[in-house]
């Protein structure tokens, strides 16, 4: 039952793909085709990453409401960028070579998501305590990197701005090549770990009883998560509750938190929302820069509701 | 008998008005302006430059600190939680929402007016933001403010939008980050109205105590607890709103002091409520400093450096161990 | 004189209090027992105005408790619920002193302060005065919220299971003291007790409530016989009689 439903996602995915390129097709066919196309491998990114660390990170707390950047996760990436150019200069940060800063600034986010998140999960806090810890800790990054902005550039004031709302139509397409290798990476790596992450779904006393190595597992998922979530953020920006709006649609679609089918149903529903969102804006509600901010009003009603029933039951 | 914390509430109150003035007088000395304060008597311009700028700013710091400070105390006591504040509770961004609104439906009408719309937008948000939180189980403490700050995310996104259409976006930023630099003499008077809420507070520090301790003991005493909490939500709801539209949001202001000054001499309002206020002005008016010297001669915003000192203070109360078990 | 006539509450559609007709005369001291669920709370928190009155009325001293203003009535009923949780960071003897509030609106004038120091004194609480009410232990906090009760000075004091939290010294102390209030200064103490034999030897008169209604109205040895006692608590235990007054051997 549940794989129909995978089977219809993914035919809703193809047209809305379709649909994104050829919708209103006009003057150099040629030329408008390849830019579309490359935004799209973008977003299809965007869409995978955002769904794969979502659910990840879900199972990992044992929390249906979290997500990383919930949690300020892209917070932190734009903060630890941010820290390199005011280590390195604005003209040394931007003569790196790009490969080599976005690698850096991957691996930067991992190291900081472990060592804030580690203990958090290896005591298991109160969830309400480490959402509020976590919601603060992106309020202070938002702030710590608005600060550096200003300390580097005075005048600059865009910078701050541009940290708060994700742009789906100003794409990095320079990047999109080394973050199409880690996007692919992660995929591979979240299906070949699809049964692993049922047994953690259970919490870390049954899964060491199950005869899984509960710290170094869970060491592993968060370095994929952290992954996902600077590539998504590196693309596009920072969003907040799109995540969530996605991994709560797919459960209720696919009735399921099983992850060989939950997983890819968050990523085709990702797509889904974010192509075909794109898609309508552009073309029938005349501007495309709005999604980012729909999404993010929808999906935070969404996670009030989700806390006010969540918190009843 | 176990060892009591021997308080000298004198002394303390005493530190806190030296410190005060030490910052006050600080603040009116450090600016871009030639300026030294021993020069005001006898050079005119020095004189007009204190008069016009300094001090209208370091009055609008003090007053928009100890109004901040006072909203999120009377906020705890209404919603029964420690962790809720003007800018946690929705309070600030309805108040934004508001002054939006009141711009781009009423762009011929006086600040007083546009911000009585604030506040009054303010009101609205607070009121749905207390019947909600009621819902969450109070066993869970820690959600209310979890569900006060994505409240007001979705309000302030909703704000965005609406400014974005209307391609007001440079204005919303001035309301979402606070910031003083703008403040000269004839723009921040609105802001007294905040130190008559601080001296209404003070007026009713008893029953801010009593409704502290719940419901029913406050019933039980006699308080008009359902007016109460009108007073208290107009109180909040006019300070954020001053503040909003004269300086823009200062974000934990409103947090940290009353959770450090209860710590130190506990929740008896009568005598902490000046200390509050006190504390309040005095880390918005350090923080503007630091704002005006870290980066000289370029400033950084108030709003910007309390994001990073407010944060890290929260994050302190929110991990550091109980003094009791 | 408490006087409770036809009061009937229900939580959305169940029914809680069924048609309650009762009197309580002005001074001495009232036990109200019964079983978990019987209605006890409920009823104390009507006569303390804490929820509204659904259907019926109730008067103290001929002041409805509906209709009379809110400050008035708050200096002529006290009431200490079952659970009180005090979170703020308050000294004992600012709690206590908060218990004055109704009389002078917040100031203190003299006469408040002795009144509280005696309440203090009566609880025992002296030595505790100006530790924070979270550094004590829970039969301390429970002495002084009574005390803050005791403190408001009322004719008509209503307590809901005061004893719980207290050792046996405390709770006997407890009795004895509200025993004095209600001989020497004429006031009316309502208290809920589950310990049948502390209501034995210190009420005047027992009402036993069962399942929302009224099963027993009269004075303890009226109320204590084995018969009585299995219909409302529905298991049968020996009483004897000592020093005149029934002990009930419950516990075997
Ligand atoms: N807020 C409420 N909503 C629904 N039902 C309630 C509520 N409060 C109390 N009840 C119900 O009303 C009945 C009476 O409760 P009450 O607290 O008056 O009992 P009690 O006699 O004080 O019991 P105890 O000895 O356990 O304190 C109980 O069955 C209880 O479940
Ligand atoms: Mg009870």
């Amino acid at each position: 039952m549940p794989d129909r439903r995978l089977i219809a996602l993914g035919v809703a995915a193809v047209a809305c793909m379709v649909a994104f390129l050829l919708t209103g097709l006009r003057g150099n066919i040629a030329f408008v085709l390849e830019l579309r196309a490359i935004k799209l491998a973008a977003l299809l990114q965007v869409g995978v990453s955002i769904a794969i660390s979502t659910v990840i990170f879900q199972t990992v707390t044992g929390n249906r409401i979290l997500t990383p950047s919930i949690m300020g996760l892209d917070a932190l990436y734009l903060f630890g960028q941010m820290l390199m150019v005011f280590l390195l200069g604005g003209i040394g940060y931007v003569s790196l070579d790009p490969w080599l800063k976005f690698g850096v600034e991957i691996l930067t986010l991992m190291a900081l998501a472990c060592t804030l998140l580690l203990p958090m999960l290896k005591r298991r806090l109160d969830m309400g305590l480490m959402l509020l810890a976590g919601v603060i800790l992106g309020v202070l990054f938002r702030s710590l990197h608005s600060l550096l902005a200003r300390l580097i550039d005075p005048n600059e004031f865009a910078v701050a701005q541009s940290a708060s709302f994700a742009n789906f139509n100003a794409v990095r397409s320079d990047l999109l090549i080394f973050a199409t290798l880690v996007t692919a990476g992660a995929a591979v790596l979240a299906w070949r770990a699809r049964h692993i992450l049922d047994i953690v779904s259970l919490g870390s006393d049954a899964a060491t009883s199950l005869g899984i190595s509960w710290v170094r597992t869970v060491t592993g998922l968060l370095l994929l998560v952290s992954g996902s979530v600077a590539v998504s953020t590196a693309l596009v920006g920072p969003v907040a509750f799109f995540g969530l709006l996605v991994v709560a649609l797919a459960e209720r679609i696919v009735d399921t938190r099983r992850h060989a089918v939950l997983l890819p149903a968050a990523a085709l529903i990702a797509i889904v929302v974010l192509v075909g969102g794109q898609t309508l804006f552009q073309h029938a509600l005349g501007n495309s820069s709005a999604l980012s901010v729909v999404i993010e009003f929808i999906g935070g009603i969404l996670f009030l509701l989700l806390l006010i029933l969540g918190s009843r039951r | 008998m176990t060892i009591i914390s021997v308080d000298t509430p004198t002394r303390r109150r005493l530190v806190a008005g030296l410190g005060l003035a030490i910052l006050f007088l600080a603040s009116l000395s450090v600016g871009v302006g030639e300026f030294s304060l021993a020069r005001v008597v006898n050079d005119p311009e020095a004189l007009q430059l204190l008069l016009i700028s300094r001090l209208p700013r370091t009055l609008a710091a003090v007053l928009a600190g100890a109004g901040l400070a006072i909203a999120g105390l009377i906020m705890q006591t209404l919603a029964q939680n420690r962790f809720v504040e003007p800018s946690t509770a929705g309070t600030a961004q309805s108040a934004e929402l508001g002054i939006l609104l009141a711009t781009l439906l009423l762009p011929a009408a006086s600040l007083p007016i546009k911000t009585l719309v604030a506040s009054g937008a303010a009101m609205a948000g607070t009121s749905v933001f207390l019947m909600t939180a009621h819902r969450l189980p109070p066993t869970q403490p820690f959600l209310v403010p979890l569900f006060g700050i994505v409240y007001g995310g979705v309000i302030g996104a909703a704000a965005t939008f609406a400014a974005w259409h209307a391609d007001l976006l440079q204005f919303l930023s001035v309301w979402t980050n606070g910031d003083f630099s703008g403040v000269l003499r004839g723009r921040y008077e609105l802001l007294w109205f905040a130190a008559l809420t601080v001296a209404i507070a003070w007026l009713v520090a008893d029953r801010l105590t009593i409704m502290a301790l719940g419901r029913d003991a406050s019933i039980g005493l006699g308080i008009n607890h359902a007016r109460m909490m009108q007073l208290g939500l107009v109180v909040v709801s006019v300070i954020s709103a001053l503040t909003v539209v004269v300086v823009g949001m200062i974000p934990f202001v409103g947090l940290v002091v009353p959770n450090i000054v209860s710590r130190l001499m506990g929740d008896n309002l009568r005598g902490t409520i000046v200390c509050v206020a006190a504390s309040g002005s005095g880390l918005v008016l350090g923080c503007d400093i630091i704002g005006r010297i870290i980066r000289f001669p370029y400033e950084i915003p108030v709003g910007t450096v309390m994001g990073v000192v407010g944060g890290l203070v929260f994050l302190w109360l929110l991990f550091r161990r109980p003094d009791h078990a | 004189m408490i006087r409770i006539e036809n009061v009937s509450l229900r939580y959305r559609t169940t029914p809680i209090l069924h048609d309650i007709d009762l009197t309580i005369p002005k001074g001495g001291v009232t036990a109200l027992i019964g079983p978990n669920g019987a209605g006890k709370s409920s009823l104390l928190s009507l006569i303390a105005r804490l929820q509204p009155l659904q259907t019926g009325s109730i008067t103290i001293d001929g002041l409805g408790v509906d209709s009379t203003p809110s400050p008035e009535l708050a200096k002529v009923v006290a009431l200490l619920r079952q659970d009180s949780v005090i979170a703020s960071r308050l000294r004992v003897r600012e709690l206590v002193g908060f218990g004055r509030f109704p009389h002078g609106r917040g100031r203190l004038t003299q006469e408040d302060c002795n009144i509280v120091n005696q309440s203090l004194r009566q609880l025992d609480l002296t030595d505790f005065a100006d530790r924070f009410m979270e550094t004590l232990s829970g039969g301390q906090r429970q002495r002084a919220l009574v005390a803050m009760t005791l403190a408001q000075g009322t004719d008509y004091i209503l307590l809901d299971e005061p004893l719980n939290n207290l050792d046996m010294y405390y709770a006997r102390t407890l009795m004895q003291a509200l025993r004095a209030i209600a001989d020497e200064n004429g006031k009316t103490v309502v208290i809920v007790l589950h310990d049948i034999n502390q209501a034995s030897a210190y009420a005047d008169r027992i009402v036993a409530m069962k399942g929302g209604r009224v099963v027993g109205d009269g004075t303890p040895a009226a109320i204590f016989t084995p018969d009585v006692l299995e219909g409302i608590f529905g298991f049968r235990m020996r009483v004897e009689t000592f020093d005149g007054k029934p002990l009930v051997l419950h516990h075997l």
